[in-house]
């Protein structure tokens, strides 16, 4: 939010150039600003873009129940990867399901020491490739970006990741798909 | 930014290094603080578009500015495999004309809409000289929207100069030709039969859609090139002619005798009077007038036959001649609209005159005489002043908001600055070599915005590495800032650069589309979904309604094509995301590929000449699984009763 205003403060700057002529003055501050406008640092999750479908980040920055996991991306660094091109399928918990952690687990997680590890757990919860609902039969496995496999079970038309958690819904997004699922999916110990 | 401070310090260390290796003096008019200038830090964005003609490659190529950096290369007038231009079938009926399909041509000028006169960042037009045209290209799209055949005109030059609210562009004849029912004549016959136009393309200014509104018909002389008056001079139209002589043969020498040739000065109010009251007169043509559907993202063209053309000897007070020095080039107005600067290519003076003036000797009927019908106003009346000894050369004139002009010289290769109140010439600098055009920022408007004239030279020998025997066309970029110009950047360019124009960026990247969006598709071959692809046949057609997202088409297998059928594949790209577009290709297709922006659909035409089983796939690196974006059609003999089937995965 913050650089957007910056941005829109930097065209106004531009706008008012434009007003007043190509004198020495004005050109002189133009180039001020022309040399401060451009894309941010913040990789392609700063991308302004308002009239695009919605991508696998927008979407959950832009759902209430994944806030905690909104918050686990950024701390993991993982959220201009899961704004890339792609093509992915993610599984995302609720704020619900990172509750039904065992207590303590999640604020470990979220230490900055723990940063591996909260990585590796948020990879296997993407899979690089669209997989539709209609693709996934039961019993399923898919490769998922930290390694490791999930299985997939279907029963009575419903999807389940691991037998462990249920998938509530689907959301399409540019880059992909989101399934919502209602438990934290935990990588094999090894 | 101590970061970009440092990036742009190693620039200029790496500049004098390469300096170094350089013969002495090539390089001396570089100064210390250039690369600085120049240099825009990766991620930032630059302060102007330079949009540049590209000559004959036929089309219009985007610069930034200071950077010199290439954006995109906008097809136009010439066929474009890379993008598909003049390929897909829904390009194809663009680069129709009356001779039917033309694949190329050369483009000279850009031209920007301007409202009151100053850039209003919604169209750039350009003009094509072989095969008469004008094109319009839409700036929210880059795409070229229409593009328009001139009739009665042979080599489309002194074009496609803009009035002051866009409500014309303009197009005339650089070579006279033969017109009407009798075009069948000995070329010697020149005198008697060839005869020059200038036409008057009327512009909507909501859907930019372009009309010839007249012609003038004109003596068979070469109008070169032109601009409307702005401000007190706006009605008007200048329009810069050479060959008075009426030579059809070595004009080399044969269209230099004269000391003087023309500045042609058309009062176009005038004109509309006369087309209003009827004084046209209805011609038979044909010409091809070719608009690109943003909705169906089709182009249609239609034959066009009719033109009103006036004659001057029937419409008085509509077409005068200014004696003008030397066969001249540029015909360039000031921001004020007071002054119009001719600049005769063998000149040793630059004439100024002035409208004030201009008028004057009309309301006083100070001729000198006439040419061919036409008064000529007495030079000495018209004249505000001429620029002495300014160089060997002088081509073209660009203007900045304060009170200078700077024009360029071919044969001295220099830009030479000079004051328009006083004509003294207060600065010049070298190009490096022969200056054909040069840009100001705005240079040609009521407002220009000034801080940088760019000269696009016709020759650059030892600038760059060499590359056989034809060395890159190139720009070179100074400040025009300070009292002295500074060279900044020397930057390569697309064909032969001949005029160009630049804009403040934001005037055009806030209006920049990302994407089509689909429930806007209007193509009738469009799949809007998975579940619309299929494959149909009628007769021998084959149409295959594909889609493709990231990373898969529907359908990605086809059966059931035979030797002889034309498959037309209508692809939907059913992404909603900027900047992903998909490329499709088929193994054997005699054209090229498809290039398919989000929410558009494209067609292209594949005529299967063999049996076998035939590899497509994505051509623009969409996703992580791109080089999984492929598909297979297989083909079988003429008479095969194989099934026409299509699926993807394990759909069938």
């Amino acid at each position: 939010m913050k650089h957007r205003i910056v941005l829109s403060m930097m065209w106004i700057a531009l706008l008012a150039f434009a007003s007043c002529g190509g004198g020495e003055k004005a050109a002189s501050s133009e180039a001020t600003a022309a040399a401060e406008t451009g894309t941010t640092d913040l990789g392609q999750a700063g991308v302004q873009d308002d009239e695009s479908q919605k991508d696998i980040v927008k979407v959950a920055v832009g759902s209430a129940d994944h806030s905690t996991l909104v918050k686990a991306l950024q701390q993991a660094e993982y959220v201009h990867a899961l704004a890339n091109a792609g093509p992915f399928t993610v599984f995302a918990p609720t704020n619900a399901a990172f509750e039904k952690l065992p207590a303590g687990t999640l604020d470990k997680l979220m230490q900055a020491e723990q940063k591996d590890a909260l990585r590796n757990i948020l990879e296997y919860h993407v899979a690089l490739a669209v997989y539709k609902e209609n693709m996934i039969r039961d019993g399923q496995s898919l490769g998922m970006a930290n390694g490791d496999n999930i299985t997939l079970q279907v029963k009575d038309g419903k999807m389940m990741v691991n037998n462990s958690a249920n998938v509530v819904a689907a959301v399409p997004a540019s880059n992909g798909l989101v399934y919502v699922i209602d438990a934290v999916l935990l990588p094999p110990a090894k | 930014m101590p970061w970009g401070m440092v990036g742009g310090a190693m620039l200029v260390s790496l500049l004098f290094s390469i300096q170094a290796c350089k013969p002495k003096g090539v390089q001396s008019a570089v100064s210390g603080d250039s690369a600085v200038k120049a240099y825009v830090p990766p991620g930032k964005y630059d302060e102007f578009y330079n949009f540049v003609s590209g000559g004959f490659s036929g089309q219009m190529s985007v610069y930034g500015l200071p950077s010199g950096r290439l954006f995109r290369v906008i097809p136009v007038f010439s066929v474009d495999p890379e993008k598909g231009w003049g390929y897909a079938e829904e390009t194809k009926p663009m680069l129709n004309t009356s001779h039917g399909f033309v694949p190329w041509d050369d483009l000279h000028h850009p031209a920007l809409s301007v409202t009151d006169g100053i850039h209003d960042g919604r169209w750039a037009f350009g003009n094509a000289n072989n095969t008469p045209r004008i094109a319009r290209i839409d700036l929210k799209t880059f795409r070229t929207a229409e593009i328009i055949e001139i009739p009665n005109s042979g080599g489309n030059h002194s074009s496609p100069f803009i009035t002051e609210n866009t409500e014309y562009v303009v197009a005339g004849t650089r070579f006279s030709v033969p017109m009407g029912d009798k075009v069948d004549v000995p070329i010697k016959t020149y005198k008697e039969n060839f005869r020059g136009t200038v036409s008057f393309i009327s512009v909507d200014q909501t859907s930019g859609e372009m009309k010839i509104a007249f012609q003038i018909l004109l003596p068979g002389i070469n109008f070169d090139l032109s601009r409307a008056g702005k401000g007190k001079s706006h009605g008007w139209f200048f329009f810069s002619c050479y060959n008075s002589e009426r030579a059809n043969t070595l004009l080399e020498v044969n269209a230099s005798q004269k000391d003087k040739d023309f500045i042609m000065a058309v009062n176009w109010k005038k004109a509309e009077e006369y087309v209003k009251a009827g004084k046209g007169v209805k011609k038979n043509v044909k010409y091809a007038h070719n608009v690109y559907d943003e909705e169906k993202h089709i182009a249609t063209s239609k034959m066009e036959n009719e033109v009103i053309m006036l004659d001057p000897k029937d419409c008085p007070d509509m077409v005068y001649f200014m004696p003008c020095p030397k066969s001249p080039h540029g015909c360039d107005t000031d921001p004020s609209g007071e002054y119009i600067v001719g600049s005769g290519k063998l000149a040793a003076l630059i004439p100024v005159f002035s409208f004030t003036k201009i008028q004057e000797a009309i309301a006083s009927k100070n001729f000198e005489g006439d040419y061919e019908g036409i008064p000529v106003l007495k030079y000495d009346a018209v004249l505000h002043g001429e620029v002495k000894k300014p160089g060997l050369g002088p081509l073209h004139t660009e203007f900045d908001a304060n009170g200078f002009a700077y024009t360029s010289f071919f044969v001295s290769s220099e830009i030479v600055k000079w004051r328009v109140s006083d004509l003294q010439v207060v600065d010049r600098v070298p190009t490096y070599y022969s200056i054909g055009h040069l840009c100001v920022p705005g240079g040609p408007t009521k407002k220009p915005w000034g801080k940088y004239v760019i000269a696009y030279n016709k020759i650059t020998k030892d600038r760059y590495l060499p590359t056989g025997p034809e060395l890159t066309q190139s720009a070179q970029l100074y400040s025009i800032d300070g009292d002295k110009m500074q060279l900044l950047l020397d930057f390569p360019t697309i064909g032969e650069p001949h005029y160009a124009e630049a804009i403040p960026a934001e005037m055009i990247m806030k209006n920049s589309k990302k994407i089509y969006k689909l429930e806007e598709n209007k193509n009738p071959h469009a799949a809007l979904g998975e579940k619309e692809a299929r494959v149909e046949r009628k007769g021998n057609e084959v149409h295959v309604y594909m889609t493709s997202i990231r990373s898969h088409f529907v359908p990605d297998n086809i059966e059931g094509v035979k030797v002889g059928d034309q498959v037309y594949f209508h692809v939907t790209n059913l992404e909603q995301d900027w900047d992903v577009p998909h490329g499709f290709a088929v193994k054997g297709a005699n054209n090229a590929e498809l290039l398919i922006m989000p929410g558009e659909t494209q067609t292209l035409l594949w005529k299967p000449d063999r049996v076998g089983v035939f590899p497509m796939y994505c051509t623009d690196f969409c996703s992580a699984l791109h080089q999984e974006m492929q598909g297979y059609v297989r083909v079988s003999p003429a008479g095969a009763n194989v099934p026409l089937t299509f699926s993807t995965g394990d759909q069938q």
